[in-house]
């Protein structure tokens, strides 16, 4: 209870007041799928840590979304590590390996059960009893089982967790999965090959500062990033619109900029905030650097979508 | 017999690595070099669109990003005999540096530095002395007395959390830890500044690329950023090479030299034997011939005998591998049947093949690179390995180990930096005169062959493709953490990780810091190395799981 209310002080330093936070802790019962009665439990789960506690699990994934996320820069991830969050496992990151890597890991699942923020990047392979992914002697498979369901929330960073992406792409060698689908849980998804750092941050970061978690479209993305397709918001947009189209990479079409839908671009079925955010501070986009959008956060794009130079 | 340790996972590398070793009297004697994922990415590829190959083949690592990309469209490029634009070579070599700069920088500081330098020791640091160290160390920013004060009030607010998040149950305190308060805080400092400068150094990717990590510019037949040969983007690029030169000139470099002083042990540990480079970044369109790192290979450690590279003589086995037989091959005809059973050293252990070159484990990355250059008369790279064995004090041999190989990476890190402003410089004149071409048309073809070598921030990296019907029959990765970090060949002859490991000091089992010494100076990166295809069948092979 001091915990709480220590939690609270701080909220209230930063403009929250404590109704808006139990009708976030509300909003997270509902969206993670549980009963109202669990809302006075997240509440304390929330506010029982000085920084809430983070896991990450790297599973059949190519840290990808672990390097995107090391390019944050509202806040710079240092400010992430050390005064925002606790990241107490991170294998591309955290300093033991082996025992010693197990023991954190261990340590923050037992002592902030029900209380601690599980993100997972990568897929789970489910064939042949998930032994194409091991760590510690473990499946992937076994370890999301035992410590998903025990986390406060699931977030999945990137395309393979959120829905099963490139381990997935056909013929799918390894029975790979998304994390819910996998273990059965609902999760927060924040897809991208790899996703901006801007929509997995920002979902953390409001989640802390303004007490609420955002709207979530049907496939689980929060509709703040994912909420308009790529076409609706690029740059090139009026060249669709008076026929302006590149032919060639070569052509002086492509120089001047004109749209991508005939090389084959995904805008148009692609929910994401590329053109309005961009990546790397601001610096560009696919589009902006004149190659066709792959729709990379959409489910089964590495098969719906390609070849990927095709017209839609 | 010795006691058997095992480290699983081992961590601050990218991807799933388990490491097993016996110790006996203090040292390791023997040792097994696991990987413990499977994607299975080149399966995927089979029947699909040769263009999109760089897509899916960058997916391998998001570590070394655009790497996997570049070998991809160089091996359709050299299948479709496409010769691509000048400003096309200059973009991709200049994406590639970029590419080390960022790789080399975050490996030192952000996967390597902990097994150095105690965070915990540093909290002890005056920052008064520490801003006298510095002085002496290098000129750099952020090095007075009060930025040292603020980052040690920093960590300690954050000890006194009781939340030490990355830094919880570290090895602190281990008696291999040599460095004094005050240089364990200089280098807590630039680990968190070089945090800050690694986005922006990765933002070079996105001006040319569109984004950073797995950049999405690169086309068969050259690149597409047509409206980025603009003096603002251009400009803006050479801001963050030097931005970024400034670091690596003032702090990376003094800071490995600062710290190798204090290590100098470890230039007697973690040497191997065998050398290949393909070699990297063409000056034209002579490859290799016109490459800043040259091709070849050095055999039992003879720098005076750098040898011509037959790739024709590289071979995978899978004796030791979680594959059906034993029979080796070339990596055009590989020919692979997944069979996990369980993990036993003594008979099939990793997921990774293992690579030989004529017959031997070889060696590839910073160090290889370096050495095959030395060898090879290259004036940069003599000047900067004769400069660093004269600061610090140490014979030619001490290259041949831990020590060794961090040191090259730094000293590759600025040679390559140092080229990258000759490209943009070309870029410059190229646009100045008009000449924007960064693509070439071609005719996809029904039928071909194709290899793309490159040479990568971990070494060696070769794409071979065959396209039957205009679509992709069979594609091949080897890569450089496979030869470094694979099982034994048919021969039981180590890979270079397992032959570097034997010798290395265990003051504490429990604690094995010295291991993860030896393990990261080869900046494992392991998702990649794991792959499979069977060509003729597609056939997703059963595992029988015991």
């Amino acid at each position: 209870m001091q915990n709480e209310k220590d939690f609270e002080r701080r909220l209230e330093q930063k403009g929250v007041s404590r109704r808006d936070f139990m009708k976030f802790c509300t909003l997270l019962s509902a969206t993670m799928g549980l009963s109202s009665s669990f809302v006075p439990r997240i509440a304390e789960a929330i506010a029982s840590a000085q920084r809430p506690p983070v896991v990450w699990l790297a599973l059949a994934e190519c840290t990808g979304c672990a390097e995107s996320v090391l390019r944050t820069t509202y806040p710079w991830i240092d400010e992430l590590l050390l005064d925002i969050i606790s990241m107490d496992y991170h294998e591309t990151i955290m300093a033991p390996s082996g025992e010693a890597a197990e023991k954190s890991l261990h340590d923050t699942v037992t002592k902030y059960q029900g209380k601690f923020i599980c993100v997972v990047d990568g897929a789970i392979p489910t064939a042949d009893n998930g032994v194409y992914g091991m760590a510690g002697g473990k499946t992937f498979l076994e370890i999301a089982k035992e410590v998903c369901p025990k986390a406060l929330a699931t977030i999945c960073i990137g395309t393979c967790s959120s829905y099963g992406g490139l381990p997935a792409a056909a013929p799918n060698p390894t029975g790979a999965k998304s994390v819910k689908d996998a273990i059965g849980i609902n999760t927060v998804n924040i897809p991208g090959c790899p996703p901006n750092p801007i929509n997995f941050v920002g979902t953390v970061v409001n989640y802390l500062l303004f007490g609420k978690l955002p709207d979530l479209d049907g496939k689980g993305r929060p509709l703040f990033a994912y909420g308009k397709t790529i076409h609706d918001q690029c740059q090139r947009r009026s060249h669709f619109e008076q026929g302006e189209f590149v032919t060639s990479f070569e052509s002086d079409e492509a120089k001047r900029g004109y749209c991508l839908y005939q090389m084959g671009c995904k805008g148009p079925e692609t929910y994401n905030n590329c053109p309005t955010v961009k990546f790397n501070q601001g610096t560009s986009w696919p589009v902006q650097a004149g190659h066709p959008c792959i729709g990379c956060s959409e489910p089964d794009f590495w098969d719906r979508f390609s070849p990927f130079y095709k017209e839609l | 017999m010795g006691k058997r340790l095992v480290i699983d996972p081992i961590t601050r590398i990218e991807g799933h690595l388990r490491i097993e070793v016996e110790v006996t009297n203090g040292k390791v004697s023997n040792a097994w070099s696991s990987s413990t994922l499977f994607r299975g990415i080149e399966m995927m590829l089979k029947g699909r669109d040769p263009r999109d190959a760089y897509l899916f083949t960058q997916r391998a690592c998001g570590v070394c990003t655009y790497v996997h990309g570049l070998a991809s469209v160089r091996a359709v490029d050299s299948a479709a005999g496409i010769e691509i634009p000048d400003n096309a070579r200059l973009i991709r070599n200049l994406l590639l540096g970029a590419q080390f700069l960022h790789d080399h920088m975050v490996h030192f500081y952000h996967l390597h530095a902990l097994d150095w330098v105690d965070i915990i020791s540093a909290m002890k640091a005056s920052p008064q002395k520490t801003a006298e160290l510095a002085a002496k160390v290098s000129p750099a920013p952020r090095s007075g007395v009060s930025d040292f004060k603020m980052v040690l009030a920093r960590l300690k607010k954050f000890v006194d959390s009781g939340q030490l998040g990355i830094f919880a149950n570290g090895y602190w305190g281990h008696p291999a830890y040599k460095l004094p308060p005050e240089v364990n805080l200089l280098a807590v400092s630039h680990y968190l500044d070089a945090l800050r400068q690694q986005a922006r150094t990765a933002r070079m990717h996105a001006i040319f690329g569109g984004k950073n990590p797995h950049i999405q510019s690169l086309v068969v037949g050259g690149v597409t950023c047509a409206t980025d040969l603009t003096p603002d983007r251009i400009a803006e690029f050479q801001y963050l090479w030097k931005e970024t030169m400034d670091f690596v000139n003032r702090v990376y470099i003094p800071d490995v030299l600062a710290i190798a002083g204090f290590y100098k042990d470890w230039a007697k540990i973690g040497g191997t034997t065998n050398f290949l480079v393909y070699g990297d970044f063409p000056d034209s369109n002579k490859e290799p011939e016109s490459f800043l790192f040259p091709r070849g290979a050095i055999f039992k450690r003879n720098l005076g005998k750098v040898e011509a590279v037959d790739t024709g003589q590289i071979e995978e086995h899978v004796k030791h591998s979680w594959y059906e037989g034993d029979k080796a091959l070339h990596p055009s005809r590989g020919e692979t049947k997944p069979r996990y059973e369980n993990l036993d050293v003594a008979e099939r252990y990793s997921w990774m093949k293992a690579p030989r070159y004529k017959a031997e484990p070889m060696e590839v990355g910073p160090l290889a690179r370096v050495l095959v250059a030395y060898g090879k008369g290259h004036a940069p790279t003599r000047k900067a390995v004769d400069d660093l064995l004269k600061q610090l004090a140490v014979p030619q041999e001490a290259l041949f180990s831990t020590l060794g190989r961090t040191a090259a990476r730094a000293l590759e890190t600025r040679i390559i930096g140092e080229a990258m402003e000759g490209w943009i410089n070309s870029l410059v004149e190229n646009v100045k005169k008009g000449d924007t071409k960064i693509y070439t048309d071609y005719e996809m073809p029904r039928e071909a062959m194709g290899a793309g070598l490159n040479d990568v921030p971990r070494g060696s990296l070769g794409h071979w493709i065959e396209i039957k019907d205009g679509k992709i029959e069979n594609f091949q990765l080897v890569v450089p953490s496979t030869w470094n970090l694979g099982p034994r060949c048919a021969k039981d002859k180590m890979s270079p990780v397992e032959e570097a490991l034997v010798g290395t000091p265990v003051a504490d089992p429990k604690r094995p810091v010295e291991i993860l010494r030896t393990v990261h100076s080869f900046d494992p990166c392991i998702a990649c190395g794991v792959h499979v295809i069977d060509p003729k069948t597609n056939e997703v092979y059963k595992f029988k799981v015991v």
